[in-house]
């Protein structure tokens, strides 16, 4: 029963990290940005939810606020620093990503006190199978949310103009700007989005685990290597790699320990890049 | 020729006059040297080879690790040692503490680079960006687990041995401050030697198009490998005498402090000037002085400002300071230059 609970665990917080990897993939893909700071921009719209249940408002709500304001800090990011990086070499990107990781672990800090917190839903518990397995219902409505949120996303991408524009832009730059979309808008709005569904992830992390303003790292690690299991743009590979991640973190908390859990995260992100890059080599390929 | 050895023999008169001259500041200068060679190294990995790392604070934990843990090893049972925490039921007399140190910077230095040697194929196999964040998660990994296995101390921290009492009070700061720069001064003409030879030409070539170069028929896997090698063993060097410095090794905030010294190192690097000899050297003492200025007048907003200093250096400053002087006196870098040319580029840009 052990294993059930943890592969259910698992399924359902894999599905968050699928969302923060879809918005990785989409910067990654049209910006060709690596952004060290993503897991940053989930604690910080974790702490968004938690101070709207510090003043008594009920943190779900963080869900739909959360967004809408790491939307604008997005933005704010793209005009203040990466618009100077996306047509450089990635080492810049990913140094200058680092350092504004860095600047908000520590600005949240400040802020926010060093403490473990979470936003207490009150949303109680299922029990499933004579009461072997306990599943939080926030952790059912966070995975529920994700999934609504991602399919929204992957509508709104088909068919809004702003999507099409996204699109364009991914595919062809270059001939995006001759044919007349505004590149520089789309890069912001790119990006802006991309915080915002980390804004959502965060909030909904703040519901049913803990945040901590120096835990962004790891969950910077856990989409990138998301993204480069599922390849970019391939949406249901997303789902599925993040499904699969989160199955193996909650394995590898039971059967290693909790205190090995963020290490084996890192090992096997170390273990999946060699393993392609030796499957690769075999084609006298390499990953790139 | 002649001018080089004033100036190379005035910085070395300098560097063993300096603690006495400034005796407030051993220590602050033991660390200068450190952070000097660890740009250096970062350099012959990340400036001259083009394989932008994190993961090179993976090799400088390791070594401090290892020198900690063979210095208490060599003559006490190392579990109880780092069970008994701060308190010293164990005292190592001055020759043991010596042996010890000497034997433990020997292991800090070969078995680091024996394990990039082992790691180097596969890792280096990876290229770019891959590679940055491949080894980013290298260095937390090693933190990580680090920080679980019982005997070096797991999340309590490892106490190395303590400075033997001899007679005078200074000898301590002394010490290392001379074995530290004695170490800068070894890698520095091990590196400045490894420049003049046709191996920094191949790192050169491998960095500025790896495909071509293997096929002119170098095996780029083989010097990649050396490469890292040779920036682990100066690494691990670096880390074992740290660790003695600081006196307390934790493995996350010491050891494998990605967050500080990893971007310390490729920082120094970038802020003089990637792929030359002298920038690492001037990036890390312009920044060792300003992060000092920074941690003692803004107190705890240490980290911001080095979050925006990344920011600015990396956007504003990616040349570095050597990459500016050679574009503003390229003769001094015995470049020939043709003025008209030149002046015809510039109106080009």
């Amino acid at each position: 029963m052990l294993t059930l609970q943890a592969v259910l665990d698992g399924l359902l917080l894999g599905i968050l990290f699928a969302l923060i990897a879809y918005g990785m993939a989409l910067q990654w893909g049209v910006m060709n940005i690596i952004n060290i700071a993503q897991g940053d921009l989930v604690i910080l719209g974790g702490y968004i939810a938690y101070f709207m249940y510090l003043y008594g408002i009920h943190p779900a709500w963080g869900v739909i606020v959360s967004p809408i304001i790491m939307y604008f800090v997005g933005v704010i990011i793209y005009k203040l620093v990466i618009n100077k990086v996306v047509d450089r070499d990635l080492f810049i990107s990913i140094l200058a990503t680092f350092g504004i990781s860095i600047l908000f672990m520590q600005l949240m800090n400040f802020a926010f006190g060093a403490d473990v917190v979470l936003a207490n839903s009150g949303y109680g518990t299922t029990m499933l199978f004579d009461n072997s397995v306990t599943l939080p219902n926030s952790k059912i409505f966070s995975a529920f949310i994700s999934i609504v949120f991602a399919i929204g996303l992957v509508i709104y991408m088909k068919k809004s103009k702003l999507g099409r524009a996204i699109r364009a832009t991914a595919q062809n730059a270059r001939a995006a700007k001759i044919l007349g979309v505004d590149t520089e808008k789309v890069y912001a709005a790119t990006f802006g989005i991309n915080a915002a569904l980390c804004g959502v992830a965060g909030a909904l992390i703040s519901i049913t685990f803990t945040i901590h303003p120096y835990m962004g790292l790891p969950y910077t690690i856990r989409s990138f290597m998301i993204v480069i299991v599922a390849g970019l743009g391939n949406l249901p590979g997303v789902a599925m790699s993040g499904m699969g991640l989160g199955v193996f973190e909650e394995f590898a908390d039971y059967i290693l320990g909790t205190e090995f859990r963020i290490g084996s995260v890192f090992l096997l992100l170390v273990l999946i890049l060699v393993y392609r890059r030796f499957k690769l080599s075999r084609k006298r390929e390499y990953l790139k | 020729m002649n001018k080089n050895i004033i100036l190379y023999g005035t910085i070395l008169i300098f560097g063993i006059a300096a603690p006495f001259i400034f005796p407030a500041f051993k220590v602050q200068l033991s660390i200068l040297c450190i952070l000097i060679i660890l740009a250096i190294t970062w350099n012959v990995q990340g400036g001259e080879m083009g394989y932008n790392t994190f993961g090179n604070i993976l090799f400088y934990g390791l070594g401090m690790y290892l020198c900690a843990s063979v210095q208490v090893g060599m003559f006490f049972p190392l579990g109880e040692w780092t069970e008994g925490g701060g308190e010293k039921t164990f005292v190592h007399t001055p020759a043991q503490f010596f042996q010890g140190f000497a034997v433990g910077l020997a292991v800090a230095a070969v078995v680091p680079a024996i394990i990039a040697g082992l790691i180097g194929y596969s890792i280096l196999g990876l290229r770019g960006h891959y590679f940055a964040i491949c080894t980013l998660g290298l260095g937390v990994a090693a933190g990580e687990i680090s920080g679980g296995i019982e005997i070096i101390g797991a999340g309590q921290g490892f106490t190395t041995p303590p400075f033997p009492n001899v007679d005078r009070l200074e000898a301590r700061g002394e010490f290392f401050y001379f074995c530290s720069f004695i170490v800068l001064v070894f890698t520095f003409l091990a590196v400045k030697a490894i420049y003049s030879t046709r191996f920094k030409l191949v790192l050169n070539a491998i960095r500025d198009n790896e495909d071509k170069a293997e096929a002119m028929g170098i095996q780029t896997m083989k010097y990649k490998i050396i490469g890292w090698m040779i920036s682990a063993f100066f690494c691990g060097l670096a880390g074992g005498i740290m660790g003695g410095l600081v006196g307390y090794i934790d493995s996350t905030d010491v050891a494998f402090d990605g967050r500080e010294m990893g971007v310390f190192m490729v920082l120094m690097a970038i802020l003089g000037g990637k792929g030359t000899l002298w920038g690492p050297v001037i990036g890390a003492t312009l920044f060792h002085i300003f992060k000092e200025g920074f941690w003692t007048f803004f107190l705890g907003w240490q980290y911001v400002a080095l979050g925006v200093l990344i920011v600015v250096i990396v956007i504003y400053f990616p040349e570095g300071i050597m990459g500016w002087l050679r574009e503003k006196y390229p003769e001094r870098f015995g470049e020939v230059v043709d003025e008209a040319d030149r002046k015809a580029q510039v109106t080009l840009k």
